[in-house]
């Protein structure tokens, strides 16, 4: 009966998991995308067709719209697992629980931030965003979206023992998604300007490789909390 | 409550107190459990045997008191631990999403283990031919089954099982109680909580811990 705890495996093992577990529950994917759609897609209605302002708030709505569906995703990360009882098998496992935590999170970003990403040049043009902010919308969604998702995915930590943990969760992150948000529509602005936006990327990468290196301990910590 | 043995305890238990909802289940329990032991943890719905199991394996913190694995405090010492303890739970942690066979791969991968084969060990469940079947779709005692299948292919010491024998037919429950007997006569403890007789594990062998409800 050979044993060997081998990070990779357990990380691969984790991730493709949860890649199946979603494509057989595919509303999982498509509720949060559906929402940034129509949130998106709303605000032309809502405030009239004229260009010079859509092309004003563009970046803010992208963003709040990618926030507020990368937050409303965020429950199921692991309430399934807590009810079905995998989570405390998780939590016993001999693999470090850091490195599990962080296969589940990169699965939950592969299906709804990627996604987001991908759909977001679509919904820039509906908002007559600038045509040289494009690539500063994707590189920040490509860079800020994990960071939400690691970020959130302490505050779901904490809360998944909670019956109605939904309001407190939505307390616990929100405050540290607003620098995301703050830097993220001013780098677009920046672009749209034709300014260097390089600084607020530099900063939201930043965030990313610290929120990479020390959430998954707090969400792994936390987990254990939740569970006692 | 202890036995004399010369060997070391395999895991055990110093004072724990455990209070729930403002009420002490337990209080200053004490008891080692060595290599070759049987518990059955008894005692009335609401006593706090799950509570006591879960403490055991390391889930939830006692109000006082610590949980020893070979005489290391496990909340030190956890990886170690946790890589000779198989704790299944009342809830069973089998996805239903997934199939009988992807969820005992996963379970297997994720304890470390490679080079095994899925159809074997699912067919000492018999679970022959569901290998291909979402778990939401089988049975509660298949779906017990699934979870349950672990049991064949591990070298874990330390088997804690909550209620294992819930939704097993009686035939299921013989072949479990075997398993169990020849896991303590390999050195392994196994720790459970059942209110179902067993047949084959009884007295001599059996240790009992019992815990009262109490009221205050």
């Amino acid at each position: 009966m050979n044993r060997g705890i081998s990070y990779t495996s357990a990380f691969i093992t984790l991730l493709q998991r949860d890649l199946k577990i979603a494509v057989r529950h595919r509303g999982d994917i498509f509720n949060p995308l559906l929402f940034f759609i129509i949130v998106v897609t709303l605000f032309p209605l809502g405030i009239g067709p004229e260009p010079q302002i859509l092309t004003r708030v563009a970046p803010g709505i992208i963003w709040v719209a990618a926030l507020l569906a990368s937050m409303l995703s965020l429950e199921r990360l692991f309430k399934a697992d807590y009810t079905d009882g995998s989570l405390e098998q998780m939590l016993l496992s001999p693999q470090p629980l850091a490195i599990m935590v962080l296969a589940k999170v990169l699965a939950h970003w592969i299906l709804t931030g990627v996604p987001l990403i991908l759909v977001s040049p679509l919904l820039a043009v509906l908002l007559h965003l600038e045509s040289n902010s494009y690539m500063a919308l994707m590189a920040t969604l490509a860079l800020g979206t994990p960071v939400l998702s690691l970020l959130g995915a302490i505050g779901v930590a904490l809360t998944v023992g909670l019956r109605k943990g939904g309001v407190l969760l939505t307390l616990l992150i929100l405050p540290l998604y607003i620098p995301v948000l703050i830097f993220a529509t001013s780098a677009i602005d920046a672009a749209g300007m034709n300014l260097p936006y390089d600084g607020q990327l530099a900063i939201i990468g930043a965030m990313l490789v610290g929120c990479l290196i020390m959430a998954p301990f707090a969400i792994g910590a936390s987990l254990r909390v939740s569970t006692n | 409550m202890t036995k004399t043995t010369p060997s070391t305890p395999l895991i055990s238990a110093q004072n724990l107190t455990c209070i729930r909802e403002e009420r002490l289940l337990f209080d200053e329990l004490s008891f080692g459990i060595y290599a070759g032991d049987i518990v059955q943890i008894e005692g009335p719905n609401g006593a706090g045997k799950t509570s006591l199991l879960r403490i055991l394996a390391g889930l939830s913190r006692p109000y006082s008191g610590d949980v020893l694995y070979l005489e290391q405090d496990i909340t030190r010492n956890r990886d170690e631990f946790n890589e000779n303890l198989l704790y299944l739970g009342h809830l069973a942690g089998v996805k239903s999403e997934l199939t009988a066979e992807e969820n005992l791969n996963f379970n297997l991968r994720i304890s470390g283990y490679d080079n095994y084969q899925t159809s074997d060990i699912l067919a000492k469940v018999n679970l022959s031919g569901f290998e291909e079947a979402l778990a939401g779709h089988l049975s509660a005692g298949q779906h017990r089954r699934t979870a349950l299948a672990r049991l064949w292919h591990t070298n874990c010491k330390i088997w804690i099982l909550d209620e294992p024998f819930t939704a097993i037919d009686k035939k299921g429950v013989e072949e479990l109680e075997r398993l169990f007997l020849a896991h303590a006569d390999q050195g392994g403890c196994v720790i459970m909580t059942t209110h179902q007789d067993m047949s084959l594990i009884t007295e001599p062998r059996l240790r009992k811990i019992k815990l009262d409800y109490r009221f205050l």
